[in-house]
Order: structure tokens, then sequence, then C-alpha cells
């Protein structure tokens, strides 16, 4: 079996959204956000395949929308979302469910001290 | 034995001419045999599933037996199981042990299903190919050295070498589709809010749906009778009359509608693979089946669309995994800040990341109308265009993806190549439609083909009766795997 030919709408110029690029910055600023420590090494690599995702989702940039509602949901209840009534349902099973968490003393989640 | 369809074990355990335990032990020695080849299991307590068995064959002595009850079946590791773990191929759950069962883990359950395992599968259902599994890649029962597909390839590959008779996979945007095509296999996506995400790792909500894999399409049926309907704590989980998936499954053929949309019969697609989707769909045609060109104009909008709105839900849904409450955490930190850094570094692969980061960044101030309104709003054009078909149509059918299971390593160094697999899968996705994948013949190298059935909304029992009247009369989806001979 061949390799993957690239689709007709793949082919540079049927697009014309604006390409962006990730700058060094940009990505330490992101990592940040999403807390999530980034090794410089690594920042590089992961700068070079993040520019290849934008370039591919700025295609969709230029379309134009106007007047076309944002669709949230992939079936749409007319309803809308439904809620719960607002009442205890649950029981309590908290050491159950702290026993799956790294740091736990008297009930409590530990975490390093965040005011002195 | 092995070789036999969920259907004619359903038969079996009723005659009484094999019993839940021995169906269970020879699972259980197919999985001991192969996984070490195929890596398709992450997890596997045989004492839990001899003791299920166990239950499931008093539950049908004492005459209170459904047609599932004592059927062993695999679960993708996304499913929360209670007391066994639930490592969504991460790191970050490689400890995780879940105080909870999913809805569908539930089901299968109170179904007297006896539960076979825990399925390797791409980190956080994110990769087409298993490789991005902390737990390494699954390997493909009919080429070792190619992948099974993704994410749900554990699934497809347990299924596919008679592992299991059944498994389940969820389906975000071609998960449960495109590993079935590889593996050569059956799977169906239903429609969205179907089966219930209760319990189901989170991956991008709007999208995320669990769906059956086995064999034949009538397995399929079986399997969603059981895991379909409405639950309560899922909040997007449609409130519908039950339903019997196995009604349409004879059906006639005859004035059967199809539609092909234009764009998926283009040159991103390997010739070899739209010849057999072709001869599938001429099979159709010479039952009576009537066949519609159309256009599906802004399918090709929907890679970038999917690639705006799954890292936006995931990286906000993935905000969970913080080393505090459960899962991974960082051995050494200095402040808060450092623990929730260093835990998601060391707890999330390449990939992972990397969708957490482009999630970061279109719905970060100043991008979000730019990326993820335009991204809702393209979705809705996108959705439009298959109403639009489905005026002139009763169902579509194409390819599952651009090519046969490719080999392992080939698209791992370039994301955008890698994606490009569910340019065929992504759309229903967005448009929330039920879509089968079910074997339609081989490619030269003797690697299975998928085709593609999408339906409108809730009309799985017509893809599956379709399905059905195809497979009744081939044999495809018998054919047995080189590496996992019988």
């Amino acid at each position: 079996m061949g390799k993957i030919l690239l689709p007709f709408f793949f082919v540079a110029g049927v697009f014309p959204g604006c390409s962006m690029s990730l700058s060094p910055e940009q990505i330490e600023r992101l990592a940040r956000l999403a807390r999530v420590a980034l090794t410089p090494q690594e920042g590089d690599a992961v700068r070079r395949k993040l520019n290849r995702v934008l370039d591919l989702i700025d295609r969709m940039r230029a379309v134009d929308t106007t007047g076309v509602e944002p669709m949230s949901h992939a079936v749409e209840v007319p309803a809308g979302q439904r809620l719960r009534a607002d009442a205890v349902t649950e029981t309590d099973r908290h050491a159950e469910f702290q026993a799956a968490a790294p740091a736990v003393e008297r009930g409590l989640y530990l975490v390093p001290k965040v005011i002195e | 034995m092995i070789d036999s369809s969920l259907s004619e074990l359903s038969e079996a355990l009723a005659r009484g001419s094999v019993s839940g335990v021995e169906l269970t032990q020879l699972c259980l020695d197919r999985i001991a045999r192969l996984n070490g080849a195929l890596n398709a299991f992450i997890t596997v307590d045989p004492e839990r599933s001899l003791r299920e068995a166990r239950e499931a064959d008093a539950r049908r002595a004492a005459g209170r037996a459904g047609p599932l009850t004592g059927i062993p079946i695999a679960h993708k590791d996304i499913y929360c199981t209670r007391g066994m773990l639930t490592t969504c191929g991460s790191r970050m759950l490689g400890n995780f042990v879940s105080p909870y069962d999913a809805h569908v883990v539930e089901r299968f359950a109170a179904a007297g299903c006896v539960l076979l395992g825990k399925t390797n599968m791409d980190e956080f259902a994110m990769g087409s190919s298993n490789e991005t599994s902390y737990f390494g890649p699954v390997r493909n029962p009919w080429d070792l050295a190619r992948v099974p597909g993704g994410s749900s390839g554990g699934s497809a590959a347990a299924v596919a070498a008679r592992m299991a008779p059944a498994a389940t996979g969820t389906d975000t945007g071609g998960s449960i589709r495109q590993p079935a095509a590889f593996t050569g296999i059956c799977g169906l996506k239903p429609t969205y809010g179907t089966v219930s995400r209760y319990g189901m790792v989170a991956f991008a909500s709007s999208l995320d749906q669990g769906g059956p894999m086995a064999r034949g399409a009538e397995d399929l049926a079986l399997l969603m009778n059981v895991m379909a309907g409405h639950d309560a704590r899922d909040s997007t989980s449609l409130e519908r009359a039950p339903e019997d998936y196995s009604r349409e499954l004879n059906s006639p053929l005859a004035g059967l509608r199809i539609g092909l949309p234009r764009e998926y019969f283009g040159e991103g697609c390997a010739p070899e693979v739209l010849s057999r989707v072709r001869e599938a769909i001429a099979w159709f045609e010479s039952r009576g089946a009537r066949l519609v060109e159309l256009e599906l104009p802004n399918s090709a909008l929907a890679l970038p669309v999917y690639y705006v709105l799954a890292p936006a839900e995931a990286s906000s849904n993935l905000s969970r995994f913080d080393g505090v409450r459960y899962g991974h955490r960082a051995r050494e930190y200095r402040d808060l800040a450092e623990l929730y850094s260093r835990t998601r570094a060391e707890g999330f692969g390449a990939e992972v990341k990397r969708r957490i980061l482009i999630g970061t960044y279109v719905l970060s101030h100043g991008y979000y109308d730019a990326y993820y309104l335009q991204a809702q709003r393209v979705r809705r054009l996108i959705a439009r265009d298959f109403s639009e078909a489905f005026a002139r149509c009763d169902l579509l059918m194409g390819p599952i993806a651009p090519t046969t299971a490719f080999a392992l390593g080939e698209n791992v160094d370039d994301p955008v190549r890698m994606y490009l697999n569910d340019i065929f899968t992504i759309p229903a996705s967005l448009a929330g439609l039920p879509a089968l994948s079910i074997p339609c013949g081989f490619d030269g190298a003797g690697l299975p083909v998928g085709v593609q059935l999408i339906g409108p909304h809730f009309t799985e029992s017509r893809l599956l009766g379709a399905a059905h009247r195809y497979q009744q009369e081939t044999d495809w989806h018998r054919r047995v795997p080189p590496q996992a001979p019988l």
C-alpha cells in the first residue's frame, strides 16, 4: 500500500488562511498556562510540530460564517442540556475516593504550603 | 468455538453446549498465548473473570439469563472499572483504580457478561495508531509490523485475534471505525448521546461516544441492546424509548438509496481502498439499492475544525489531572505550581501535551473567536451538508481511512500526516451521526479494507441491517488473521 496522497484541499492556495507561527516565547507561555513543564530541547520539537498543526487549523479561519450560529453539541436537544434537581443523591464515600490520592491526611488532600 | 460470532455463542450458551466458564477459559488461554506478541490487553485478571463466569452460569441455571449472559467481553481501558486498573493508556493513570464502574461497564455486568480485561489504547484516546500508549504499541494481527489503528486499537486487535468475541471502544473522531477497518472487524459509533459517557474518561466531550466492536454487524446489534440507553448521570445522554437494534437486520435492500459523497472518492484515498469500497457498493446495487451521487462541500474543513474543537475540549477536560486527587504525582517539586507542572510533564506523553497546548492556544484571550467560535460555526456548516444529503438518500457509503494499516513508526514524526487518517471519519463525528465500519476485502498485501456506512441520527438499526445483509453473502468478516491462527 502506497503513502497517503495529499487530498485536493491540502494543495497550497486553496485556503487563503493567514499562517500563524508560534515563537519560543509563546510556547513557553502556553506551557505555563497549561501547567506542563517543558525542557528546552522538548520546546523546540513541540514548537515545530505545533506549527504544523496550526497551519492545518488555519485553513478554516477564512470561511465565511456570517450569520451561522456556533454548534456546541453534536445532537442538539431543543430543551437544552438537562439539569438535575439540586438534591443530595450521593452517599459519603470520601475514604474510598481518597484511597486513589497520592497524599492524604485526616481526610484532607496534602499539597505544598501555598501561603506562608 | 473461539471462531464463533457473538450471536452463535449466545445460542450455544442458551442450548447448553458450552458454559460461560468454558468460554471464558478459552478466551483467557488465547490471551495468554497471543498477548505477548499483540499487546492488546493492559490488564487481565483471570480469577475475577472466572468468578464472574461462574456467577453467569449460576444465573443461567436459575433461569435468569439474558442473551449475553456468560459472554466474555473486553473493555477499552478508558471505561472505569471498580476494583481494576483504569489507565487510559497513560502514565498519569498508571496506578488508578476507580472507585466506581462506568455506565457501560454496569450495563454489561447487569446483562451477565464476563469482564475479560482492559484493552490497550492511544493515550487518553488521542491517536490513530495506538503508538501513543504509555504501555507500548498494539500490533496488528494481520501483520505484526503494522499498527492496528487507534485509538481503540487494543479492542480491535483483541476481537480480530479471537481473544474476545466482543469489545467496547470509544470514538471521538474515528477511534472505533478506523481500527475496526485496519483489523478486519466491525465497529459502530452510535449517534452522539445514545451511550452514556458516565465513567468514560473524557477527551472531547461534545464528540466522545462509546460503541461496540465485534466480528459481525448482527453482533453489534446485540451489544447495542445492552450498552445504549438513557443515564441521568451524563447530562448529554438522550432520553429516548429503548429500541431493539436488531429489528432491521432482515430488512430488504431493494429501493435503499445509498449516497456517495464525491469528496470521499477523490485522490486523498489509496486506489486499492477505493476499489474494494466500490466493489462493496456495487454489491448493494446488485441487490436493488439505488446509488445517488452527491456532495458534502464542507467536509474538507472537518479536519481543521476537529483539531480546534477536540484539543480545546481536551485541554479543559485534562486540567483535572493535577497530581492531587488521583493518578501520578511528581516526586520532586518546590511549590504547588511546580507540583502541577512536573506531574503533568511526567504523566502525559508528547501527543497529549501537544493537544493540551493547542487547546490552550485556541481558547486563550484574543484567539477564542477566531478559532473556537469559528470552528463551532463551520461545524454547523458541515452538519448541514449531511442534513441536505439525507434528504436525497437513506445512508451514505465511502471509505473509512485513506489507506490500509500502515507500518509502526511510519507516521509518528508528523502529527498532521497521522491526523489525515481520520479525514473520512471526522465529518460524521462532528455531525453526531451514527457510522459503521465493516470489512469489504483486502489490499494486495493482504491487509483488510473497511467500508463506512453513515446514517441520519438514530438510524443505527438501518446501518446494521444493510451490513448484515452484506455479511450474509460475503465472508470478509470471517477471515482469520495469519498472526493469530485458530
